[in-house]
């Protein structure tokens, strides 16, 4: 059998690229969901701030400035065709092509090597690497910059089976309401339900790669997530916190299957500025 | 619309109210948590240190380099309550601005009210559009923690919003409770 061959440089080189293409483009279905929540809005300061998001949308888009000075960890998901071979080390060219992205797109570094001791790596490395292998021979890469102003706002909490449907709810909201104007809103919410302690989390990260308005599969889950936008929605929040409508622009929401005792949520933040770019190898 | 210009004084700050627009006209030191840590250091231990702290404003922010050509990256605010361990210190030495976006504790509220001094929210999430604006920016201490170093940026009529005023009225309170009354 004839395996397709991708050389380490081949990599590095598109996550080089794509570091630099997600931190200056927002996604169209970001900016269309953004204009959409303005046009929907009647909360007067509420539709001046997404008029000033939507403005530095434009700003960034000439490849001057980022989009946002936090222009995150590099977070890169790679889904990996079996029947691709890769001559090189996957993991340090996913590393070299970060650190050459940043450098060559003007990126802040914005990496520690230590938890406590906190020197920053200067060059943004490493990668938050996850690989998932696939059937066939594509190398799908994802490179999603993740600011911290709204990971830190993310929680996980293993519930009991019986808290049931809404203690979901209810624990997705209350992390919400905690974040407040924290994270920047209008957020997008990535929500992960089932699985152990550590797949919950991978799932709500998961989720945030959708593109925005599109459900989960199961109309029971896609019907959840519909329900905690509008309960998001209703809080008042609004953007930045100043009050209004647009407190969020769409939860998501992935799930897989657990234990029998077991019912893991994780809810994970992002600002706006909901950040990735994908290619196909 | 305020026009507020450095340095900002406490008969300034005690005019302004939660949920103000101001254009702020002036200097803004830079500083985010290691630069926070490192000034707090300073003061303890009586060292001296890189700015004056009365009636100055500080702008927690780790900017993107700038490109050539340009002074400065991407440059908007980082998330305050990182800092809430230090605010009270420097507010006690005259610290009269902060400028940052969402929620302080209660006893950076508190010291804000004891010393007169402001908390402004900027647009959290518009870097390019704040970046674009500053008119000048140079390192003037710490520059080996790169991002988080202290710079003096000049600013021109940067918008900002009055979060926090000397009495302690907050906007992040108000304006949500307004807007929630208002749909009823």
């Amino acid at each position: 059998m004839i395996l397709k061959e991708l050389r380490a440089e081949q990599i590095t080189s598109a996550v080089r690229e794509l570091c630099i293409e997600a931190n200056y483009q927002l996604p169209p279905d970001v900016t269309a969901c953004i204009r959409a929540c303005r046009e929907r809005e009647s909360w007067p300061v509420a539709k001046e701030i997404l008029g000033n998001i939507l403005d530095n949308v434009q700003a960034a888009a000439g490849g001057d400035y980022p989009l946002c000075q936090d222009t995150g960890l590099a977070c890169v998901f790679i889904r990996l065709g079996q029947d691709v071979h890769i001559s090189g080390d996957l993991r340090a060219a996913v590393d070299e092509g970060v650190r050459q992205g940043y450098r060559d797109g003007y990126l802040r570094a914005s990496a520690v090597r230590d938890p406590l001791q906190r020197v920053n790596t200067g060059d943004n490395m490493p990668a938050l690497l996850t690989v998932e292998l696939a059937p066939g021979e594509d190398c799908e890469i994802t490179v999603a910059p993740k600011g911290f102003g709204s990971e830190n706002m993310g929680a996980l909490k293993m519930l009991r089976p019986s808290d049931g449907a809404a203690g979901v709810r209810r624990f997705v909201l209350d992390t919400v309401r905690a974040a407040g104007p924290n994270p920047c809103p209008p957020i997008v919410v990535g929500v992960g339900v089932g699985g152990s302690f550590d797949k919950v989390a991978l799932c709500a990260k998961r989720a945030l790669l959708r593109p925005l308005g599109q459900h989960h599969p199961d109309p029971v889950w896609a019907a959840m997530e519909e329900e905690l936008l509008d309960g998001i929605n209703a809080l008042g929040i609004g953007p930045q916190g100043f009050g209004g409508r647009t407190t969020a622009l769409s939860v998501a929401i992935e799930t897989m299957p657990t234990h029998i005792t077991a019912l893991p949520v994780a809810v994970n933040i992002n600002c706006h500025v909901t950040r990735h770019a994908r290619r196909v190898l | 619309m305020t026009e507020i210009t450095t340095p900002f004084t406490r008969e300034q700050a005690d005019r302004l109210r939660a949920g103000d627009s101001v254009l702020f006209t002036g200097t803004l030191y830079t500083a985010r948590d290691a630069a926070h840590a490192r000034l707090c250091q300073a003061l303890e231990t009586g060292a001296p240190l890189p700015f004056d702290l009365r009636d100055a404003v500080i702008y927690y922010v780790g900017p993107t380099p700038a490109r050539p050509g340009h002074v400065i990256g991407s440059a908007g605010p980082t998330t305050s309550y990182r800092m809430d361990t230090y605010s009270p210190a420097l507010l006690e030495q005259g610290l009269r601005g902060m400028v940052g976006k969402g929620l302080r504790g209660p006893d950076v509220v508190e010291a804000m009210r004891r010393h007169h001094a402001v908390y402004f929210g900027a647009v959290g999430g518009t870097g390019a559009l704040i970046g674009r604006s500053i008119k000048t920016a140079e390192i003037i201490a710490y520059e080996d923690l790169g991002t988080e170093a202290v710079r003096r940026l000049t600013v021109e009529r940067l918008p900002l919003t009055v979060v926090i005023d000397t009495l302690g009225n907050n906007l992040y309170e108000l304006g949500p409770r307004r807007y929630l009354e208002n749909l009823e």
